[in-house]
């Protein structure tokens, strides 16, 4: 496989306290008394811009860890528990960094769409078009107690499929498609050019280039239009997490990018098939969604030390390291094959999103030995040769949908 | 012999109002972060004690309009404020929230990321709202009565504190050896019942620097007074001249005792102006044409409106204050701006005796009645007013605005800021680590003892 200028390969990472094992944070290499410190979060965007990755996204929920997601709180001692706020972290390092987008995880369950939008569109005002957002739900009855608002069912994993769990977790998704559908939105309720400065009128502002929303739906209404300008991007990088069809459609409804979790190469052009099947039953208009495969890698220049590291966080765990998506143990060469390999196997995959099992270790490796690999390859760019985010996955700057006029992209 | 009495200085971003000359060539963007860059920097650079920003939930209308006519739209204030803390190091962050669209959980997460990513430097401006159209932009709506807004903004605060003590300052072990993430597994329990909560759980974000980032509140009327004297570290208020800032100090300072709390862990701050000149004549000229060019005509008829709450087009500004009645129970005339006033038809009645008793014009009246300029004169002069406003029991200091940004801050603290450290009156050097330490306020309660600060 060669590089395709037509078709780059995209390269995100994940970050989330001390990385994806359970135990990261036992590592010897790892920080865990620096994880709840400023410096720790610009050392790993720092070190995923050195990378040239597109984004870094930043894990986050309104409750505390716990190791089954679909869990209230565990309350266990031994795991990484806390967290900041991941939209405050993203906008602490935009000043910091300058190229790599970055794409904070924030829930639409307990959240207000007016505030979500106001923040994201200001951390792309920060970052000089750099936003993302990583939609997430919240099923957990815990989070729900948070807030009081409104009760969820406990929903334990023996009884997912059942009618009454997948009706509230269709809500959820329905809910989260609103608030997405009203976020952008509100990007848009100010079109380009609205601050006129006109001295001459007195009009600080073209009014007839704002509008209200006027948002119904069956969860909230939201009348509009946003108190932030429109963003650099027009509109942030909207990304969802999928795992299945009734999020694949919510994917193509609302979102840019979707991050899918083939275990092997063989299942890759099935679940990009599931994806354009999905976008094709909602009637998905516009570019087709970017597809990026979700990997938990661990790495060292000798695959049998990356092992050995992952086999004593295993042994500290209790367990053998479990995920949702695949886990690539071995070397950054070895790494390399599999992208280049899943990547062969279906041409509209679009990249990878890693998740690193050990920061700042496997962080480090991914950007100090895999994209070299891959450079040397000739499969990844050897600098970052865009400054937005939308830009560098090759969509457009949206006009408003408000517009009478049509907007020159910028 | 006792070191001088301290000023406190703040900077609070010119927003949404009618005294930011946008037309001025100096005028810069509002939403650029740049601009805020520029102003923070200048602010640390002067060793200022806090940065603030004011808050809009909705876009200001007119009748069914949206106003065009002063500066609109503003960033999100946490986004703003934790860029800002990338780029600065001492200076605090304060940021007005309202209480009545944001949930006590977010809020504490929010403002304890805000307190760790800034190593100690948040503060946290309580504003309260109960302003229908403004609900109109939430999942809530409008559903808060009135008479509600203070008893949500105080169980907001108490929850929130809540929150922020779930963590004490021992919570997180992170012993590799033992495995010891957190120190038990109660970390982070909590849980808040009364009349708007009813939350319990755990809180997911570690205890903050500051423990409690600083709280400050505004409040005019006696409720108002009573729960900002009860609740807050510090208190922003709009009474600059000289004989009503002392009225109001003495007023609440007395609240503040009255609740049971030390006055100094109080601190008053008004907002003010400083328009300089290399004379006393120089500066009253650069008053009069800043004046002129905020409260133009059109400005006068808008402020009147919102005394009035009735369209006032036809209304000459060139002319007396109008006899017409103002309509106080109307639908909101001028939506998305706080009230002006308690009772507009005294203040309507204040403006006509005024304009009789000086045979001022409405738009003169409306000038000299929003003239928050309070210092204008030379660096000299304007050094040793603050000064005396301080010594003599006042304030505590000033949060400074201009009619520009965001350079209107830099001649404050090239020309002014050096003249008050020449008197001793102000720090040439950070000197505490945490914007508490900076203002000389107590820390916060710790994890398991009996609170100080509330």
């Amino acid at each position: 496989m060669s590089a395709h200028p037509e078709h780059p390969l995209h390269l995100a990472v994940a970050l989330d306290g001390a990385g994806w094992h359970p135990t990261a944070w036992r590592d010897p290499q790892a920080t865990p008394q620096a994880l709840f410190t400023p410096g720790y979060w610009t050392a790993l965007v720092r070190a995923a811009e050195r990378g040239l990755f597109d984004f870094a996204t930043i894990e986050d929920a309104l409750g505390l860890q716990s190791d089954d997601h679909l869990s209230t709180t565990d309350r266990r001692t031994d795991r990484v528990r806390g967290r900041l706020d991941a939209e405050l972290i993203a906008a602490f390092v935009a000043p910091l960094t300058s190229r790599i987008g970055l794409v904070p995880t924030v829930t639409t369950t307990h959240t207000e769409p007016f505030h979500l939008a106001s923040a994201l569109a200001t951390l792309d005002h920060d970052s000089l078009g750099r936003a993302g957002w990583r939609v997430q739900t919240s099923v957990r009855s815990d989070e729900a107690a948070h807030f009081g608002r409104r009760a969820l069912p406990e929903i334990r994993r023996d009884a997912l499929g059942t009618p009454e769990v997948d009706a509230a977790v269709a809500d959820l998704f329905e809910e989260a498609g609103d608030a997405v559908e009203v976020v952008r939105r509100l990007w848009d309720s100010w079109e380009d050019g609205t601050e006129i400065r006109d001295a001459a009128t007195g009009r600080f502002l073209d009014r007839d280039k704002l509008h209200h929303v006027d948002f119904t739906g069956r969860f909230f209404s939201v009348r509009g239009p946003g108190i932030v300008p429109r963003p650099p991007q027009g509109q942030p990088l909207v990304v969802v997490l999928a795992h299945g069809r009734t999020v694949y459609e919510l994917a193509a409804r609302s979102a840019d990018v979707v991050l899918v979790t083939p275990q092997q190469a063989s299942d890759v052009p099935r679940v990009v098939a599931e994806v354009r099947a999905a976008e094709q039953a909602v009637g998905r208009t516009g570019a087709p969604l970017r597809i990026l495969a979700e990997l938990v890698v661990a790495l060292d220049p000798d695959p049998a030390a990356a092992r050995e590291r992952v086999g004593r966080l295993d042994g500290l765990a209790g367990s053998p390291l479990r995920s949702d998506a695949a886990i690539v143990t071995g070397s950054p060469g070895e790494l390399a094959d599999v992208l280049q390999e899943w990547r062969a196997a279906s041409p509209e995959l679009d990249g990878f999103r890693l998740r690193p099992a050990v920061l700042p270790t496997d962080l480090d490796a991914l950007a100090d030995e895999l994209v070299p690999e891959l450079q040397r390859r000739g499969v990844f760019r050897g600098e970052y040769d865009s400054v937005s985010l939308r830009e560098r996955f090759g969509l457009v700057r949206p006009a408003s949908r408000y517009a009478s006029t049509p907007e020159v992209a910028r | 012999m006792s070191a001088a009495k301290q000023v406190i200085l703040g900077a609070y971003f010119p927003g949404v109002n009618h005294d930011t000359v946008w037309s001025d060539p100096a005028s810069g963007s509002h939403i650029d972060f740049a601009s805020f860059e520029h102003w923070a920097r200048t602010a640390e650079r002067g060793k200022l004690d806090l940065l603030f920003l004011a808050e809009g939930l909705r876009l200001r209308t007119r009748g069914e309009a949206i106003f065009d006519q002063d500066v609109v739209g503003r960033p999100d204030t946490f986004t703003v404020l934790a860029s800002l803390a990338a780029i600065t190091e001492h200076v605090g962050l304060a940021g007005t929230i309202n209480s009545t669209f944001n949930e006590p959980y977010e809020l504490a997460r929010k403002f304890a990321t805000l307190d760790l990513l800034s190593g100690g430097r948040a503060a946290w401006n309580v504003v309260t709202s109960f302003d229908a159209p403004t609900g109109e932009n939430f999942r809530r709506g409008g559903f808060l009565h009135p008479s509600q807004r203070y008893e949500r903004a105080g169980e907001t605060l108490a929850a929130t504190r809540r929150l922020w003590d779930s963590w004490g300052s021992d919570a997180v072990v992170a012993d590799q050896e033992s495995g010891r993430f957190l120190r038990d597994e109660h970390v982070g329990d909590f849980s808040f019942r009364g009349e708007q909560f009813d939350i319990a759980g755990r809180f997911s974000t570690p205890r903050s620097p500051q423990g409690h980032p600083v709280v400050l509140q505004a409040g005019e009327s006696p409720a108002g007074r009573d729960f900002a004297a009860a609740n807050s570290d510090a208190i922003f208020s709009r009474y600059q001249r000289f004989d009503e800032a002392r009225a109001f100090y003495t007023d609440v300072k007395a609240r503040v005792r009255k609740a049971g709390r030390d006055p100094d862990e109080v601190k008053i701050l008004p907002s003010a102006a400083i328009i300089l000149g290399d004379t006393e004549a120089d500066a009253r000229d650069r008053h009069a044409d800043i004046r002129s060019r905020q409260v133009d005509p059109f400005t006068s008829i808008v402020l009147a409106e919102t005394v009035w709450n009735r369209d006032l087009s036809d209304v000459d500004p060139d002319g007396p204050v109008p006899d017409l009645e103002p309509a106080p129970d109307a639908p909101k005339w001028i939506k998305g701006r706080a009230p002006l006033t308690q009772d507009a038809h005294a203040t309507a009645e204040a403006w006509r005796e005024l304009g009789r008793r000086e045979g001022l014009t409405l738009r003169q009246v409306v000038t000299k009645v929003f003239d928050r300029n309070v210092f204008v004169g030379t660096p000299s002069s304007v050094a040793a007013e603050i000064d005396r406003y301080v010594r003599e029991g006042a304030v505590d200091g000033f949060i400074l605005g201009s009619h520009v940004s965001p350079s209107g801050l830099d001649e404050v603290v090239d020309r002014v800021v050096p003249l008050l450290q020449d008197r001793g009156v102000f720090r040439t050097e950070y000197t505490g680590t945490t914007l508490r330490d900076n203002l000389g306020l107590a820390p916060a309660s710790r994890f398991g003892e009996p609170g100080t600060a509330g």
